[in-house]
């Protein structure tokens, strides 16, 4: 059987068993897109990612819960400060109660399905499956045709989240490939304040396959953070989605910083759906080896007088590759739009390569809009300076590169991420100041 | 200390550097001047181990080893100092923790223990308060949006922390102002001793004021073509460099 057909019968088995679920016509809207759309190949949006490959092969694809997971592993992927934290844990896509931790109780956190059919349903069916208008492709169709068992994060009206969201993505490819599709729907209540982390983990020798979809509506008024942190196996794949949506004049602002994996790519979409709406996209990727990054992002200005900054970097090393793509749109009446863009590169090495494509399609005439790419090698200059006061050629790289990173890991706030963070760089590039 | 020996250089093909020969001691202060173009900061680039000048004749001996087939960070060990003309703006990495790791790279090089925090930081508000540095500035990212007299006080401040041997400073008073010219001099003054030299690139009589020069040596096309004392500095000062490209034309000429 092929993956198709695996994915058909899977499909018909978990409707049949959930007539009544509440999210059962939004599944059958995902598979029939799904079917419609099909794999991307030949794929304008997907031309220099290609996972036609990745559906040749056999995977585990868990709808139910089948918690492999230990506490001891959990421990192993544990972020600092977690003790503080509010701690969300997704085994193979499937969010799992036992293994979270809720400490704050300015939040509302369930199943999807159970919040499907709650007093939250409204939410739901309004906002989930948002991002599909935006990506029309069968990746992002896939996860909506199997939607049942992911989680809804409600931050209440007027509430601020003291501890941040720890949210733990972890495949368990201890026997067999997994295909891992977790779903989360955010919405973040008026005047209401969160900050979220994600990282993402497998277990084991086989190969896992991430195909995730989160979307985070914001209300007016408030203030949402979302910070992304890649560093799983070179033997991972992943397909991650974060789709954010502002519906009131609010403040966002994302980090997304990928260190490791197989192949990643990453779809971001801001869409600014009110008027003076601010968001803020920062990325940072150190690729090696033979890892290949996508950072796919889109800003989309529907109403007028929003503001937008988006600074991706990347260090690129070995035989890697690096994608950014960044679409910006100004929709007709999205006048007074200040939209800025910038993506700036360092190859280390002769099979490191970049391909960076800034896309603007402007349709109101009183914008300010700026784009920028840059792809180049280490400061020599600078370089040389480090040198001439007796630091090594090794060690004054890592400073410089370090430096290059600094503009995007100052915008992680929450200290002991950035700690963190900082800290699997410096690892990286072999050497801490500290 | 430093013996330069018939230093030929240049850069992509362009030769800059046509025959040096110095002698620095230890204890001297010696200072180069001459017109714009005659290969003064050529001259401090190789001795640093700029990468993309060429040395195609001649040797230089540092404390008794060849200086030439040095690394720059292997010079700044031995304890080679250059304070840059331009000074690099490198956005993302603090002053304080740029210093931190020049300071220890160096002890390391010379097989001492690094620095401990406690030690590091006296040491730093000691050098602070003589090139008259306010803490923020350290804070900063090194050199970015400095101004022009920031930045070289900046370098001296950094020499004061290496503590170098051998001290070349590349036009460090140009574009400065009269105050800045009179802290980075102290700086420097504070630095010689009887084991320390220093060489002065600059291309007026200005600093010389302040850092008295034991020797002055004038630099055109490529060859140091004189050689005195600080009255040198003072002539030069009153008469232009005409006189000396002049009496060097005609050197050339009797020559041929």
């Amino acid at each position: 059987m092929n993956t198709i057909e695996y994915f058909k019968e899977q499909f018909d088995q978990l409707q049949s068993e959930n007539p009544d679920s509440g999210l059962q016509s939004l599944r059958k809207k995902g598979f029939d897109s799904f079917t419609r759309l099909g794999i991307p190949v030949r794929h304008e949006e997907w031309k220099y990612t290609r996972i036609g490959s990745l559906f040749n092969k056999e995977y585990r694809f868990p709808v139910n819960q089948t918690t492999s997971v230990s506490w001891k592993d959990l421990d192993a992927v544990r972020l600092p400060g977690h003790e503080q934290a509010n701690e969300l844990v997704f085994v193979n896509g499937i969010f799992s109660f036992p293994l979270s931790t809720i400490r704050s109780n300015q939040l509302v956190v369930m199943p999807l399905e159970e919040a499907a059919q709650s007093e939250y349903k409204e939410i739901i069916s309004k906002h989930l499956g948002h991002s599909g208008k935006y990506l029309k492709d069968g990746i992002n169709a896939l996860n909506t045709a199997f939607v049942k068992n992911g989680l809804f994060i409600h931050v209440k009206k007027g509430q601020i989240v003291e501890h941040p969201l720890y949210l733990y993505n972890i495949t368990d490819a201890r026997s067999g490939n997994i295909l891992a599709q977790p779903r989360t729907l955010v919405h973040v209540g008026e005047n209401a304040r969160v900050q979220l982390v994600e990282t993402y983990s497998t277990i084991g020798l086989d190969e896992s396959f991430t195909n995730q979809v989160m979307e985070i509506i914001v209300e007016k008024d408030a203030w949402a953070e979302y910070y992304k942190i890649q560093n799983d196996l070179p033997h991972t794949n992943q397909v991650s989605t974060t789709h954010i949506r502002q519906i009131g004049k609010s403040y966002t602002h994302a980090v997304t910083i990928s260190l490791n994996g197989g192949i990643v790519r990453n779809n971001l979409n801001l869409v600014l759906d009110a008027e003076r709406c601010e968001g803020h996209l920062y990325g940072l990727y150190l690729q090696k080896g033979q890892s290949h990054i996508d950072n796919h992002t889109v800003v989309d200005n529907v109403k007028p007088n929003c503001f937008s900054n988006e600074l991706y970097k990347g260090i690129i090393d070995g035989s890697a590759t690096g994608v950014f793509n960044g679409k910006i749109f100004v929709q007709p009446q999205a006048q007074k739009t200040n939209a800025y863009q910038s993506n700036k590169n360092i190859l280390l090495s002769d099979n490191a390569s970049v391909n960076t494509k800034p896309q603007l399609e402007i349709f109101a005439d009183d914008v300010k809009c700026s784009h920028g790419c840059t792809v180049g090698r280490l400061n020599e200059e600078g370089l040389f300076y480090l040198q001439s006061r007796g630091i090594s050629e090794k060690i004054a790289k890592s400073l410089l590169l370090h430096a290059f990173a600094f503009d995007v890991l100052e915008h992680i706030r929450p200290e002991p991420i950035r700690e963190y963070v900082d800290k699997l760089i410096s690892e990286r590039l072999e050497f801490d100041i500290a | 200390m430093l013996t330069i020996q018939n230093l030929h250089a240049g850069i992509e093909e362009k030769k800059i550097l046509n025959g040096i020969n110095l002698e620095i001691k230890a204890g001297e202060v010696h200072a180069i001047m001459g017109p714009n173009g005659s290969g003064k900061s050529t001259l401090a680039s190789v001795l640093a181990g700029r990468v993309n000048y060429e040395v195609t004749e001649g040797s230089v001996e540092f404390l008794g080893k060849d200086l030439l087939e040095m690394s720059p960070e292997e010079r700044a060990g031995e304890g080679l100092f250059l304070a840059f003309q331009y000074p690099v703006e490198i956005p993302g990495l603090t002053t304080t923790n740029f210093i931190k790791t020049a300071v220890n790279e160096i002890r390391k090089y010379r097989g001492k223990d690094p620095l401990d925090a406690v030690a590091f930081l006296k040491m730093m508000k000691e050098k602070m308060a003589m090139m008259e540095i306010e803490q923020s500035l350290l804070s900063r990212s090194l050199n970015e949006g400095f101004s022009g007299g920031e930045k070289k006080r900046n370098e001296i401040f950094q020499m004061a922390m290496l503590q170098p041997k051998l001290a070349i400073l590349d036009e460090t008073d140009s574009g400065l102002d009269i105050d800045a010219i009179r802290i980075v001099a102290n700086g420097v003054n504070k630095l010689r001793s009887k084991d320390n030299a220093v060489l002065l690139v600059t291309h007026y009589q200005r600093l010389l004021d302040y850092v008295v020069p034991d020797f002055v040596h004038v630099l055109y096309n490529g060859r140091i073509v004189r050689t005195g004392t600080k009255e040198l500095a003072l002539e030069l000062e009153e008469k232009g460099y005409d006189f000396i490209k002049n009496e060097a034309n005609v050197g050339e000429e009797v020559n041929q």
